[in-house]
């Protein structure tokens, strides 16, 4: 497979920690966020060197993969058309410091990366990147070299599986699909998947056992039946 | 006052502690506990001791102002802050008096680390917008800035209120000021912030290798550049605990600074902490847990990976026995800090 190249939106801890992660991984890294290219420039080229700053129109345009490092709340300032046809790696998380108290964006039966590609209705969305901590990240990438920890995605084109697979493998972790998007729902925050940086043995048992936690219970209760 | 090259402090949200039979103690009884607890660091020399501010059933203070100014009275040298103060969910004109009564009754030992908080139950308890978090950081710190110029204030804010020429009082004595330095944790912008302000910066690293923070540091002096700012001392903000028998000093941490972790992850969506992590938080990590001469060493090597000149030990996480919060105190004051600077090469103190 052509290296394909990253496009990240948002340069926050999130976005600036996956910049440093692909850029170790050797990977074309391109950075956008809503600050000027000329104020973020200098810091991304500290925290990441290496990767290319730009305005978030010129990433879309020029990367094949996009990752959005964004505050949930921020989705509808995404362009539909100019992210058409791209492949969107969503790594937003609904966050009440950022997005609020109350979530109207998404609930246990429309989960949040449905919503973004609802959203994003001619892209081809995954949701990825988005359960493990900024810090674990690194933290847990430098500490087992060894045994890679598990990245669960999800997504509805069975397409672009192949490209996130390559993606998620070369920034250093293990792939796991959980299936189409709305199985997403078991990454979000609350759930016990949410922060978890474990190899992929420990994490199918945790998706195993789900629908015995208070989260698991929650989504039986709201939807009626569990995520099929 | 003349700068001292290195800063050594101690750090506690008051964590409700526990009798030497295992009883736990009273949210009063920790209170009175801590402000000993500082007598007992000023005796030992520590430069620092900084008080956290939290609205919750694991911590104490809640009123780190209150608790640092019965402090005053029990000390002699040791630096009064906070680590830190929410100024998001406060209002920066009380803030400003609080620490200007406390610079009186301290004698100007007071300092105030302002940070926007990574724990959030401050905003609803004050009727504040979380959504609000960074707006509100950014035109308070501003405020702050404003009253600390100690002129009668003109200002015109958008979350905080109209002031026209307004003097705040006590007024700091001519010429002096409350020292203010900014706490920050993975946010670049927050970084960027401080050195626009001029401000020095705390870097909290909870976890991890350390040295991950390095293009942070780096970020730091880049800013400074970048503003045309001088560079201030930075620091750095960690775990603890220093007993004499090494694994003694492992189990309780693993016992108390896990459960705490543990219990802060409920809320920030943190996996509980495994043996394999908490050991290598000790080993390779943010933890600094054993002998004094372990953790000297580890503080000393970290302080130069990072150029730091401060450095502030959070003691008693998750409680502890007194005992284990005492011996801690005692150790960092009467070995751990001596070795460090020996360590790093003469402390440039006199």
């Amino acid at each position: 497979m052509t290296e394909p190249t990253i496009g990240i939106v948002g340069a926050g801890k999130l976005g600036s920690t996956l910049a440093r992660l692909g850029i170790q991984a050797q990977l074309p890294i391109l950075i956008g966020s809503r600050h000027k290219v000329e104020d973020l420039k200098w810091v991304i080229d500290t925290l990441a060197p290496g990767t290319i700053t730009l305005t978030t129109d010129e990433v879309i345009e020029r990367a094949d993969v996009i990752i959005l490092a964004i505050p949930l709340g921020h989705y509808l300032d995404l362009d539909p058309v100019k992210l058409a046809g791209k492949i969107v790696l969503d790594a937003s998380n609904y966050w009440v410091e950022v997005d609020g108290t109350h979530n109207n964006i998404s609930d246990f039966k429309r989960s949040s990366s449905e919503v973004v590609q609802d959203h994003l209705n001619n892209s081809l969305v995954a949701k990825a990147f988005n359960h493990m901590g900024y810090h674990d990240l690194e933290i847990e990438v430098d500490r087992h070299p060894d045994v890679r920890r598990a990245m669960a995605y999800a997504t509805d084109h069975d397409e672009i599986r192949p490209t996130v697979e390559h993606v998620i493998t070369a920034f250093g972790f293990d792939p796991l699909f959980l299936g189409p998007l709305r199985y997403g729902l078991l990454l979000e925050p609350g759930s016990p998947l949410f922060g978890e940086a474990i190899p992929r043995d420990e994490f199918q048992d945790k998706i195993n056992t789900i629908y015995d936690s208070p989260y698991g219970q929650k989504i039986i209760t709201e939807r009626g039946e569990k995520i099929k | 006052m003349t700068e001292k090259k290195y800063q050594f402090g101690l750090d506690t949200f008051g964590d409700i502690g526990f009798k030497n039979d295992g009883t736990p103690m009273t949210g009063a009884e920790t209170l009175r506990q801590v402000v000993k607890e500082a007598h007992l660091a000023d005796e030992l020399g520590i430069d620092l001791i900084a008080l956290g501010e939290h609205h919750r059933s694991e911590f104490a203070i809640s009123s780190p102002e209150i608790v640092l100014s019965a402090m005053a009275q029990v000390t002699k040298n040791i630096k009064l802050g906070t680590a830190v103060t929410v100024l998001s969910s406060d209002d920066p004109v009380r803030v400003f008096e609080r620490f200007s009564t406390l610079h009186a009754l301290s004698n100007g030992r007071e300092e105030i680390m302002l940070g926007r908080g990574s724990f959030t139950e401050s905003f609803p308890l004050y009727g504040y917008d979380l959504e609000k978090y960074d707006d509100l950081f950014e035109e308070k710190i501003a405020m702050w800035q404003a009253l600390l110029e100690g002129k009668p204030m003109n200002w015109n804010g958008k979350l905080t209120q109209k002031l026209t020429d307004t003097t705040v009082y006590p007024q700091l004595p001519e010429g002096e000021t409350i020292a203010t330095s900014v706490a920050v944790g993975g946010t670049p912008e927050s970084i960027i912030r401080a050195v626009y302000y001029d401000l020095p910066v705390v870097i909290a690293i909870i976890g991890g290798e350390p040295t991950r923070f390095r293009p942070y540091v780096d970020l730091y002096h880049k800013a400074t550049k970048q503003f045309d700012k001088p560079e201030r001392p930075l620091g750095m903000h960690a775990h603890g605990i220093i007993l004499d028998d090494e694994k003694e000093a492992i189990e309780v941490g693993w016992k108390y600074i896990k459960a705490e972790m543990d219990r802060i992850g409920i809320d920030r969506g943190w996996a509980p902490m495994t043996r394999d992590r908490f050991e290598f938080e000790i080993d390779k990590g943010s933890y600094y847990v054993g002998t004094p001469e372990t953790v000297a060493q580890k503080i000393a090597k970290n302080m130069k990976a990072m150029d730091m000149q401060r450095f502030d030990l959070v003691y008693g996480t998750g409680g502890q026995l007194l005992h284990q919060r005492e011996d801690t105190i005692r150790n960092y004051g009467e070995k751990v800090i001596p070795r460090v600077k020996e360590l790093l090469g003469g402390d440039g103190n006199d």
